[in-house]
């Protein structure tokens, strides 16, 4: 391939007798090399992680026992997200109404524009975002919304253990709308 | 009419500067490269658009597989063995130094009840593979290992940081996570990570404002 051409090129001859030293080329044929290299570049690009996994940080309160030692938000800038099964979102404005008129079925899709709204519409030092995932949502529903907090940049957000009431509106509404 | 004369081009190209090329790229991920550690449990991790790398040092980790079974692993093997026995000594169990000597290696983690410690660390690596763990019992209050667990490394770190850290499956149920949570709780451990595949911010965000006025993603 990369040979060097070794015939000089028609020079200088010399006198009769005098025995032309055969010059060797100097190039190396560097196509196995090249081969050879490539190949261990697709087995380190095939076992590479570049990707570090990442922590994200939870903060759990503590528990306070005593009703005044419990932090109070005011009821109008909630808002409360449930997670159900079957990646499922449901949330209410403020305080859930006795008949559950304002509980609302979301995805995952549409739930950011629902924190956004209420975020603009609140007073930003008195917004706080309450989740409540049930027990038959799955660990991704539960990150993927502590991740949608981060992405909307909610300041105060917290997880708390869903309530019967709850529970039982998901399950209804989960029934009605057929969702396994 | 004369004959145009095409000159012969030689087919040969000069393989150095590939060459060159090729092995600038190889040394590159040479470099780059950190071999996975080959787990033996399977768990795949949720995305989150956090950018801090998980820490490495001192990591208590707990690991929920897909269905629901918790397992617990330390990353420091002094550290481990130190828990290992509070562990044995609160519960009046003995175990082989050989079977020790097992539970210390790097990739060991827990994934049985106490009670079988001994049993399960005592059997050869061939043997071990073929029993199915059954997670550590967490589900009922009254009998939550993991809280033991917990106590036993929180004693061995005693006055040290330790970094608790979270890494459950995609598919597995909130209330697993639940449970642990409220060992967490139980245990006074208020601080957790949990561990995610890194993510892109979506475009058009809070957070992506934020990203490019410059302030400080937390």
């Amino acid at each position: 391939m990369a040979e060097m051409d070794t015939s000089s090129g028609g020079g200088h001859k010399k006198g009769p007798g005098v025995k032309k030293a055969k010059k060797l080329s100097t190039r190396v044929d560097l196509t196995p090399m090249v081969d050879l290299g490539f190949l261990l570049i697709t087995f380190f690009v095939f076992t590479t992680s570049m990707s570090q996994p990442t922590g994200l940080k939870m903060f759990l309160p503590k528990d306070a026992d005593k009703p005044e030692d419990q932090n109070k938000v005011k009821q109008s800038a909630v808002l409360t997200i449930l997670l159900g099964k079957g990646d499922n979102v449901y949330y209410y404005e403020g305080e859930l109404a006795l008949d559950a008129s304002n509980f609302k079925s979301s995805s995952f899709k549409d739930i950011r524009d629902v924190v956004l709204n209420k975020k603009r519409n609140t007073d930003p030092k008195d917004f706080v975002v309450i989740l409540k995932p049930n027990d038959e949502c799955t660990y991704k529903n539960t990150v993927d919304i502590l991740d949608e907090m981060a992405i909307n940049d909610v300041k105060r957000y917290a997880m708390v253990d869903i309530a019967d009431v709850e529970n039982q509106l998901i399950k209804a509404t989960e029934q009605s709308s057929g969702v396994k | 009419m004369p004959k145009v004369k095409v000159p012969r081009k030689s087919t040969t190209i000069d393989m150095t500067a590939m060459c060159d090329v090729a092995f600038l790229l190889l040394s590159f991920f040479i470099l780059a490269t950190k071999f996975k550690p080959s787990e033996a449990l399977e768990v795949k991790t949720p995305t989150s658009v956090n950018t801090k790398a998980a820490p490495e040092k001192d990591v208590v980790m707990i690991t929920i597989d897909k269905e629901g079974k918790v397992y617990f692993s330390m990353s420091e093997k002094e550290k481990k063995e130190a828990a290992l026995e509070t562990i044995l000594a609160s519960k009046g169990l003995q175990m082989s130094a050989e079977a020790k000597k097992v539970f210390g290696k790097e990739s060991s983690f827990i994934g049985v009840p106490i009670a079988n410690l001994p049993s399960y660390f005592g059997l050869s690596e061939e043997e071990a593979k073929k029993v199915a763990l059954p997670g550590i019992p967490v589900k009922d209050s009254s009998n939550n290992e993991l809280n033991d667990w917990l106590r036993a490394a929180l004693s061995a770190y005693e006055g040290e940081k330790m970094n608790l850290l979270v890494k459950g499956d995609n598919a597995s149920q909130y209330g697993i996570f639940k449970n642990v949570i409220n060992a967490f709780k139980k245990n006074d451990l208020l601080k957790f990570q949990m561990v995610t595949d890194p993510e892109g911010i979506p475009a058009g965000s809070e957070l992506s404002k934020k990203q490019i006025k410059g302030e400080k993603l937390d």
